[in-house]
């Protein structure tokens, strides 16, 4: 009975009362200003907020749940995974199966499968498809394809502590090596084109505004639980075991820790949480091919955390919308340069701010104190 | 005493990225907005820069001659850099954004698969200029590249006729995509209703960026010993050089194994020294040599264009099918606004069909009335030691496209037109 | 002009030998045929041409199959070649050349054709090499038209290398005989062949067509087995070699790619993401000589290359140099903050060279010394480029260790490796060993663009596609170890193509992936560990 206050003592504790006021005000922007904005103000206003920027601004909530995960394991553990991609594209093709599914015979063959298996005349699904159509299921394997993945990775890895550059490039070979196996066709994800042109999402139909503003929500709940669950873990004692085997690990073991389940089990958690925001990402973007699962990809994840600042939770949000409200802008006012911008940034931030924005403004205010 | 300013912090950081989200490029009220959503960056640059500055290029020609209902086109240029996503993204930024009346953009099948969603729930127009698998019909879309029976049936009936070599046995070899894989099924059938034997088809596969042919190659060489052999190649972009160059350098020559190709062009001979290629094959419904008014004057204007535009490569301007395509497409979408005197998208859909247009391949081509998709010329052409493609079969005028390809099973019941919603 | 000279030695002996038609003009109406007629009655005129034997169609012959043949005002017939016209049927110099033109079009029907027609009639040249040629032309398909020919040319032949090919190819016509015995000694020649073609040849006498054999005759299908297993034997010998020797091409490209990783990864602790971009920028500095000798030297073009070796090393190495000096030395002993600059760097670096270059790949030629390849058992060719790259690689290794070991900044390299501060304190300026250092791998990498240039692309996406696979092969080897990243390259290398040719290329990428991964596991420091307290650093 004592265990319960004690928690939520704890869960109270988590931010000051600013903190909690912000966060509310953010959470009222979220699911009430935005909602309304989009969906009731005429679309001729100036204060109306388009679908683009619903779905845009969607995607980049997702981008920020994956840039926390990262963040739990690299800026707090010490551990930077190169891999990311794939637990972010394992939960997107989980919930991918059951969008396909959910097509049912409104495919261009007019047929049970999903059209890319019509093609390759298969006349059934495969036993890794079973059960996909329940979305209960689908949402089941979301957490456990990306969770298993990494609990057996990692344990293997932990166990034969494989550290710093060598975990990385081998989560690196990982990722690459299932983006081999997910452009086959033969595999039975539909290869390069992978899922797409969904119709319906538990029952909704997915392009519609209302379910558009449905699933920006939820991902909207889902950035704050994440934010939450990482401030509760970063400020426990978990989570000052983690910071102590980013810094010294050979003296946490010393001190008669185990650091491997330590690891581990922000590792898989970090994982799981990828795979959600995976889940969140495909109905919005309509689309999960492999090529999210590109080394490229994932190494993009560690520059947003890095850009927002390491080992700082709202670093990690930070850095996922500067990046990538950039590149949206960039893409388009400045086709030709874009990647001029994002290289420069990436080097600047690395040389100059190796704590990233959130360092910068911590300086800067500093300065003025 | 940190934690208090967060928000505070986070609330500057994120309005800085929604500020670049939502200042767009200035509107200007007297033009039209023509959007390009071509990739700049990414592996498909290297095919797709080029239809970016061919439609830049088209737009300054009907500006320089009026515009479109006495109004200049602006083009809106983005890049969602070979991402797919991004194409999406992209698309309705494009449409929903900008306000554009129209896009000319996409490549690669997933590209377009990608966008389809968005330009059928915003009803906004797409021109896509590339040779593709067919299987698919959308009121919103009109594909200007070929349909399967464009250009890979022609091609493999080239190859079994005495003129092309009767050849018996087949490799269908290409990049492990739904293009490659959707030509080689329709070629398997059409094959196999010519009565070719299964034992006498070899499909293969390779990944995207594939670049070691050696096995490849041996394999191919192994197979042909088995009768008189043709290779016909979906592979994609990238890895024709290596695919090429090892071929000639394993000696395997077009007379004894010749290889079409339905995506190697003007563009990606570029990179490679055609000299051991002499004879090989492609399939096209446009090559920069064809010798007739409309192509000399639209190949001067291109290298003009180059030249004046200082474009990467304007020393040796080169024009392809695809860059074809989306020239036709333009003008096309131009006189159809003009007759429809409105760039409202129903009606510029509903005066699109039909249209005729006086086009570089040497024909009076137009838009079927029903379904989407040019009637296009076939030409088969042999590569030469320049570069170039020296046309050795064409049919006799531009043929009708079947998007459904009829040897797909089920395809019979398909109807020819796009599906009103 | 330069075809006739080239033709001349062959011609003047076959004109000795076969006087019929030789000196005299061509025939008007063969000439006419073979430059407006349709490919069927081109072909027809070809085979008048072999069956008369007559050498002075040579000339027009390879000029049709290299496409220098042009027509003029619908009657005249001209040989077109860097700039000058010959009439073919006067012979004379045409001046100046006739406004337009029209090419004469053959496609590949009528090439091969030709091909066999030009290969039949060099038989009979003095020249040995140039017979070879032909009877190795003749060997791929030669039908029976071409039979007297060649039984004319066996009976002439002096040399055992040509009489050995062609009674092979005539063995393979003679099979086709009416006559048993003409079939069974035909059947025992073709024991000696090592032809894939001789193989299906010998399978069809031995196929069943309902209840009787293709070959009626017992003791002919007999000998047919025996040749067969003689063959079968021979081609599985080839198949494996042709395997390995993929395999160890594979890796030597692999070990190109990453032996410049080796030293600024391996040695320096920088990961570097863009030293795929320093592989691409070597590849662009060849293409760029490349042009300068097409266009100030084309006489010594084929030896760009040599010219190209020492201009990619410097192109790669002063950016690389440049990078250490304005980025990396920053971000020294902190691996993973190397990683987000480089790849950084890597960003900019693809989109400068887009803007510079295009962003379609750029062309760059094999010189002729690197064209084509070695015939090696009849199935397998070795290409010329490939072999190179594997010596060059040999070679590119030798430099590297010798600079390592038996030179003044070897020896600082890996001092300043072993113990920064200690090598500083005796006076190594551990600074510039950095920046050499540096810029000898990132010059090693530009080599390896070099020569990747060679078998591949040259776009601005070169460097992507190499990037993962070096860092798996040095991790593998062992970070700091060279030899580890030797076998590490070349033991990737082999095994991948034996895996692929079972597998295929996806599945045999993926399984040596896995097998990395795998084996990390086991040996967390590679297959050459360094001991002692160094490798916990």
């Amino acid at each position: 009975m004592t265990a319960q206050p004690a928690i939520a003592s704890r869960f109270v504790a988590l931010y000051g009362p600013k903190g909690w006021t912000t966060l509310a005000v953010s959470a009222g922007v979220l699911f009430i200003v935005i909602p309304a904005l989009n969906l009731l103000v005429p679309a001729e206003s100036p204060f109306h907020v388009s679908d683009y920027v619903v779905t845009l601004a969607g995607k980049i909530m997702c981008y920020a749940i994956v840039a926390l995960a990262m963040d739990l394991i690299w800026g707090y553990a010490g551990i930077l995974s190169l891999g990311h991609g794939l637990f972010f594209a394992l939960g997107g093709y989980a919930m991918g199966m059951y969008l396909m599914r959910s097509i049912g015979r409104e495919g261009v063959y007019k047929s049970d499968l999903p059209d890319f298996m019509v093609f390759l005349d298969w006349k059934a699904y495969p036993w890794y498809w079973a059960g996909t159509d329940h979305f209960w299921y689908a949402l089941l394997l979301v957490v456990l394809v990306p969770g298993i993945l990494a609990f057996v990775f990692g344990y293997f890895a932990f166990r034969s502590r494989i550290k710093g550059v060598y975990f990385s490039i081998i989560t690196q070979a990982l990722t690459f090596a299932f983006m081999l196996l997910f452009f086959r066709n033969d595999t039975g994800f539909g290869g390069n084109n992978g899922f797409t042109d969904f119709k319906r999402i538990v029952g909704f139909p997915v392009a519609t505004p209302q379910t558009r503003m449905a699933l920006f929500a939820i991902t909207g709940l889902a950035l704050i639980a994440t934010l939450l669950l990482a401030r509760f873990i970063v400020t426990s004692k978990l989570g000052r075991v983690l910071t102590a085997i980013r810094d010294a690990e050979s003296r946490v073991m010393f001190s008669g820790y185990d650091p491997r389940s330590y690891k581990l089990f922000v590792w898989t958690l970090s994982a799981v949480i990828c795979g959600i925001a995976g889940a969140l990402y495909v109905p919005q973007v309509g689309i999960i091919n492999p090529s999210e699962m590109s080394p490229a990809n994932s190494i993009e994840i560690a520059i947003w955390v890095a850009v927002g600042g390491r080992g700082t939770l709202v670093g990690a949000l930070a850095g996922a919308g500067i990046v990538n409200g950039a590149k949206s802008w960039f893409t388009v006012a400045f086709p030709e340069y874009w990647l001029y911008f994002l290289g420069l940034l990436f080097i600047a931030v690395t040389l100059f701010l190796p704590r990233g924005v959130v360092g910068l403004f911590e300086q800067l205010r500093g300065k003025r104190a | 005493m940190q934690r208090r300013h967060f928000l505070r912090r986070l609330t500057l950081a994120s309005s800085v990225a929604l500020l670049a989200v939502l200042s767009g490029p200035v509107r200007a009220a007297d033009t039209i907005k023509v959007g390009v959503l071509h990739s700049l960056s990414g592996t498909m640059a290297i095919s797709e820069t080029s239809l970016k500055d061919v439609a830049l290029m088209t737009i300054e020609e009907i500006n320089a001659k009026g515009g479109v209902l006495g109004k200049k086109l602006e083009p809106v240029v983005v890049d969602p850099g070979s991402n797919w996503p991004l194409f999406a993204e992209k698309a309705r930024q494009l449409l929903t954004q900008d306000k554009v009346a129209v896009v000319f953009g996409c490549w690669t099948s997933v590209s377009r698969k990608s966008v389809l969603p968005v330009f059928e729930e915003l009803n906004g127009v797409l021109f896509y200029p590339v040779q593709y698998e067919g299987e698919e019909l959308s009121k919103n879309v009109f594909y200007t590249g070929a349909a399967p029976n464009q250009q890979a049936i022609p091609a493999v009936e080239y190859l079994m006729s005495k003129e092309g070599g009767g050849a018996k046995r087949w490799v269908l070899l290409g990049t492990d995509y739904v293009y490659p894989r959707t030509t080689n099924k329709i070629l398997r059938a059409f094959l196999k209703s010519k009565g070719v034997d299964d034992k006498d088809i070899d499909e293969k596969y390779t990944p995207f960026g594939h670049s070691d042919y050696q096995t490849i190659v041996a394999d191919i060489k192994k197979f042909s010993a088995g009768g008189k052999t043709a290779v016909v190649s979906t592979i994609n972009g990238d890895s024709n050089v290596p695919f090429y160059k090892e071929l000639g350098n394993q000696g395997l020559k077009a007379t004894d194994v010749p290889v079409v190709a339905f995506s190697v062009g003007e563009e990606e001979l570029r990179g490679v020294d055609t000299k051991p290629l002499v004879g090989h094959l492609a399939a096209w419904n446009y090559f920069m040599s064809l010798k007739n008014p409309v192509n000399e004057d639209f190949r001067k204007k291109w290298a003009a264009y180059a030249k004046a535009k200082k474009l990467p490569g304007a020393d040796k301007p080169i024009t392809n099918d695809p860059m074809e395509a989306t020239y036709i497409g333009m003008w096309m979408w131009k006189q159809a606004v003009e007759k429809a005197k409105s760039t409202d998208p129903d009606k510029v859909i509903a005066a699109t069909a039909g249209q005729k247009f006086n086009a570089p391949d040497g024909f009076d081509i137009k838009m079927d009335e029903k379904n989407h998709h040019l009637w296009k010329p076939v030409l088969i052409g042999e590569i030469q030691s320049n570069g170039q493609f020296n046309v050795v079969w064409k049919t006799p005028g531009p043929i009708r496209a079947q998007p459904w390809s009829q040897y797909i099973a089920g395809n019979d019941k398909k109807k020819d037109e796009p599906e009103k919603k | 002009m330069r075809l006739l000279h080239r033709l001349i030695p062959i011609l003047a002996p076959v004109c000795l030998l076969l006087p019929v038609g030789a000196g005299a003009a061509l025939p008007e109406d063969v000439i006419q045929t073979l430059a407006f007629g349709d490919s069927e009655e081109k072909i027809e005129a070809i085979g008048k041409a072999v069956a008369a034997g007559d050498a002075s169609f040579l000339p027009l012959l390879q000029a049709l199959s290299d496409g220098l043949v042009q027509t003029a005002d619908g009657k005249r017939v001209l040989i077109v070649e860097d700039g000058a016209a010959t009439d073919v049927s006067t012979g004379h110099a045409v001046n100046p050349i006739p406004a337009n033109p029209e090419d004469v079009v053959v496609n590949n029907r009528v090439r091969r054709e030709l091909a066999r027609a030009i290969a039949s009639l060099k038989l009979f040249s003095q020249e040995k090499a140039v017979r070879l040629e032909a009877a190795k032309e003749l060997q791929s398909g030669a039908d029976e038209g071409a039979l007297p020919l060649i039984t004319k040319a066996v009976e002439k032949e002096s040399d055992p290398e040509v009489r050995a090919l062609l009674v092979l190819t005539q063995a393979a016509i003679q099979l086709q005989s009416k006559d048993p015995s003409i079939r069974l000694s035909a059947v025992r020649a073709l024991a000696e062949s090592n032809s894939a073609n001789t193989r299906i040849l010998l399978l069809g006498l031995l196929e069943k067509k309902g209840e009787t054999f293709a070959e009626p005759d017992p003791g002919v299908r007999a000998e047919a087995q025996l040749s067969l297993r003689a063959v079968e034997a021979r081609l599985s010998r080839g198949e494996l070699i042709g395997r390995v020797f993929s395999g160890i091409s594979l890796g030597s490209i692999l070990l190109l790619a990453a032996l410049g990783l080796a030293i600024t990864y391996g040695l320096m602790g920088v990961i570097n993401m863009a030293h795929g971009e320093l592989i691409m920028i070597g590849a662009y500095a060849t293409y760029v000589v490349q042009n300068g000798f097409r266009s100030y030297l084309p006489d010594a073009f084929d030896w760009y290359l040599i010219a190209a070796l020492p201009m990619s090393f410097l192109a790669a190495a002063l950016v690389g140099m440049a990078l250490e000096r304005s980025v990396i030395r920053f971000l020294y002993g902190r691996p993973l903050e190397t990683l987000l600059a480089t790849w950084g760097i890597s960003l900019i670096l693809i989109q400068t060279v887009r803007s510079i270059f295009g962003a379609q790949n750029v062309a760059v030629e094999n010189p002729a010394w690197l064209s084509g390849g070695v015939q090696l058992l009849g199935n397998v060719v070795l290409p010329y480029n490939r072999i190179a790259i594997i010596f060059f690689s040999a070679a590119v290794l030798l430099l590297v260790w010798l600079v390592l070991t038996r030179t003044r900044l070897g020896l600082f390299v890996r001092g300043v490796t072993q113990n920064r501060a200690m090598a500083g304190c005796v006076g190594v300026p551990t600074a510039r060993v950095d920046t050499y250092a540096f810029g000898l791998g990132s010059g090693i990498a530009g080599l390896a663009g070099c020569a990747l240039s060679q078998v591949g692309n040259v776009g601005p996406d070169l460097g992507q596609a190499y990037i993962v696979d070096s860092f798996m092969v040095v991790v593998l080897g062992g970070v700091g170890q060279l030899a580890g990243t030797v076998y590490a390259a070349l033991g990737l290398g082999v095994v991948n193509k034996f895996l692929e040719a079972w597998s295929g290329a996806v599945l045999a990428k993926i399984a040596v992936l896995v097998f990395i991964i795998v084996f990390i596991q086991k040996r967390p420091q590679g297959l050459f560990a360094l001991r002692g307290r160094a490798a916990d650093a």
